[in-house]
């Protein structure tokens, strides 16, 4: 049996390894996927600490679970609005590098 | 009448000249003919009020107080108006007011006539003020001023590179003995807390139970007139100072500013003579001023240089006498010098002008015919100045003579001697410039001058010809009393003074060019290039370690230095914001994990 340790420590890899993404990774669409795998390892961690709290009655607490659902659709909108502006930079710069995006005018 | 009362008049004699001067500079700059009327005319009305303040029995005048810092300091401005400063004023009035007349004629053609005058009526203004100053700080002043208006007026024409050199050369050597001067001064004020001449007087014991404090103080003083009176070893401006114009040479450095410190002396004559040690300095320092001056001037060409080493040495001899303990001595020579130098140097402007300005007198010869005014009063000078009887100088030399016999061999021996150089190179002098036969075109041409510079010459005349007797001097001065002498000393002065003319008479009739050749005395005993060979080892060192500093370490070091930190802090933080989006998070990232440590770990 896994332990809400384990858990833990695997949203928390999940975590680093999408932030490590945030920071090294060229394309602009690779890091917005990493920013989702940010979020799920947070999802992740709270998934688990629900599944692990049992409450008086024995049964665990769902609060955490429901926290989740939003924050996926947090997520959902986000995406949406941020390819819009990914689409819109495009079509602006011409290029999805994010080191050519350094400057707020040509 | 309050307006004209004797308190208030001595404050017209000082300020008139001021005005004059102000009114010159501010108003009438372009108008050369304008300006030398108002400096001309504020001299003799300053001469007539000084006439009328010797006369009035009045010694008292009008005080105001310039810095009162009780029980600290207190500094009036104020007059002495005892029997010496109402004979140097007349003297300093008189003789400035006929060489202003004299300018006139002199400086006619010159174009730059009103600063000169400005300039001139600026001197009289300080010199009046060194006579009247009742203590050391208003002296002090005046002092000062003087030396400026020296600069000024040596630097008059100064277009050329020589003048203006001897005019820096002129300020600098005396500034240098106003130093001493002011340490003098200041450790007068340590010791009585006064500066006023007359409280000093009355508080000398408070000097005189520190005999080393009191000859230290002295010689510091001293060195004041060391500096103004061009003694050895800060004699070397004088002969320089002649690139001015020759009325300047006249006034300044013959007759007026170089007595100012024989005047001081005498003034703190109460300081000077309870050092005994002080004394001997002092007398020392004027007899070897006046030898070599004398020996320097037996070689020199320029007829103004010959007179300026002939200045030279008679401050000496003046200087001699204060050693010696005598300021009537002193005073009685620094007058009759007044008159006779005066004459001298008109005579030789005079000269000059009518030679056009040619100043060597191996391009002069045979002016006695041509210029007979000029040489009957220069003539009449000569002979003053070598002591001849019955003529003033003799009178005067005698009396220092006569003293050195009475307190020291070694210096007698060499007063002597310097009245035989005296006599030596004032007879080539008038040997070579007004006998023989004419030496250039200029001199061939030469005539007498305009009644505007002969009549003043005329003046000077007859007091340097008449002043020394005693129905006349006594009237203005205290006569040094005649020691007792045997008959031979009081025929030496005028026996090596026969021998000085004989034996120029000798070398110097009927010559093209000098017979000798001494270059120790016509280089000046190398004395400027030891100067200059000091000053190159260490104000140039000093000069060279302070642009090292200055270039090096303040500039590079601290100025560059603290602009290179600020660009060099400013471009590393400036990569902290290039635009890079990945960077910020970074950062953001590092934020945030220091904020989960220092809250969930500390």
């Amino acid at each position: 049996m896994a332990t809400l340790g384990d858990y833990l420590i695997v949203s928390g890899l999940l975590f680093t390894i999408g932030f490590a993404g945030v920071l090294l990774r060229r394309n602009i669409i690779i890091i917005f996927m990493s920013l989702e795998l940010m979020l799920n390892a947070a999802n992740l961690s709270l998934v688990a600490f629900s599944r692990f709290r049992v409450g008086a009655d024995g049964l665990p607490n769902y609060n955490a679970q429901v926290f989740v659902f939003f924050i996926i659709t947090v997520a959902a909108a986000e995406v949406a609005v941020g390819l819009a502006i990914i689409v819109a930079l495009y079509r602006a710069r011409q290029t999805t590098h994010v080191e050519d995006i350094s400057s707020l005018k040509f | 009448m309050q307006a004209f009362s004797m308190s208030v008049s001595a404050w017209y004699v000082l300020l008139l000249p001021l005005f004059s001067a102000a009114t010159i500079i501010l108003f009438t700059r372009r108008a050369g003919g304008v300006s030398s009327i108002v400096s001309v005319g504020a001299a003799i009305i300053g001469f007539l009020f000084s006439c009328a303040i010797f006369a009035s029995p009045n010694t008292s005048a009008l005080e105001l107080t310039w810095i009162d810092i009780r029980p600290y300091l207190e500094v009036p401005l104020g007059f002495i108006l005892d029997d010496l400063s109402k004979t140097m004023l007349v003297l300093v009035t008189g003789v400035g007011a006929l060489i202003h007349i004299y300018s006139l004629g002199y400086m006619r053609d010159d174009a730059g006539k009103a600063r000169f005058f400005a300039g001139l009526s600026l001197f009289m203004f300080s010199m009046i003020g060194i006579v009247l100053a009742n203590n050391f700080v208003m002296m002090f002043v005046f002092w000062e001023l003087v030396g400026v208006s020296s600069y000024l007026l040596i630097g008059h024409w100064f277009e050329r590179d020589s003048a203006a050199d001897a005019a820096k050369k002129a300020f600098l050597t005396n500034r240098v003995g106003d130093f001493g001067f002011m340490l003098g001064i200041l450790m007068v004020w340590a010791a009585t807390g006064t500066v006023v001449f007359s409280e000093i007087a009355g508080k000398m014991s408070a000097i005189t139970s520190h005999p080393g404090y009191l000859t230290a103080t002295a010689l510091l003083v001293f060195c004041g007139a060391v500096g103004k009176s061009a003694q050895f070893p800060l004699h070397v401006w004088l002969p320089d100072a002649m690139e001015g114009p020759t009325p300047i040479s006249a006034l300044i450095h013959a007759a007026t500013m170089v007595a100012a410190g024989v005047y001081m002396l005498v003034r703190v004559g109460f300081l000077i003579q309870a050092s005994p040690q002080a004394l001997l300095v002092i007398a020392w320092i004027g007899t070897i001023t006046a030898v070599i001056a004398g020996l320097m001037a037996t070689q020199q060409n320029d007829i103004k240089r010959i007179l300026a080493y002939s200045t030279l040495s008679q401050l000496g001899y003046m200087i001699m006498a204060v050693g010696l303990a005598s300021g009537e001595a002193a005073m009685f020579h620094l007058f009759t010098h007044a008159f006779f130098k005066a004459l001298l140097f008109l005579g030789a402007g005079s000269i000059i002008v009518m030679l056009h300005h040619e100043q060597n007198i191996w391009k002069m010869g045979g002016l006695a015919g041509k210029l007979r005014l000029t040489f009957v009063t220069f003539l009449i000078g000569t002979l003053a100045l070598i002591g001849c009887p019955p003529f003033s100088g003799f009178f005067s030399k005698d009396a220092i003579i006569g003293l050195a016999y009475e307190k020291n061999g070694f210096i007698f021996a060499l007063a002597l001697f310097t009245a035989f150089l005296t006599a030596f190179y004032m007879g080539r002098l008038v040997l070579v410039v007004f006998f023989g036969n004419a030496r250039s075109e200029n001199a061939a041409q030469g005539k007498e001058s305009p009644w505007v510079m002969t009549g003043p010459l005329l003046v000077l005349a007859v007091p340097a010809a008449l002043a020394g007797f005693g129905f006349f001097a006594s009237r203005f001065l205290p006569l040094p009393h005649a020691g007792e002498e045997n008959n031979v000393v009081r025929f030496l002065p005028t026996a090596v003074m026969l021998g000085g003319v004989a034996l120029a008479f000798f070398l110097y009739r009927n010559r093209e060019s000098d017979p000798l050749d001494l270059a120790l005395f016509r280089r000046r005993f190398y004395i400027d290039e030891l100067y200059r060979w000091l000053i190159d080892a260490t104000q140039e060192r000093l000069a060279a370690i302070a642009a090292f500093v200055d270039r090096w370490i303040v500039d590079a070091g601290g100025v560059g230095g603290a602009s290179g930190a600020t660009w060099g802090v400013g471009s590393l933080l400036r990569l902290f914001q290039v635009g890079n989006l990945q960077a910020y998070a970074f950062l953001f990232g590092l934020g945030l994990i220091g904020i989960i440590y220092f809250t969930v770990f500390q």
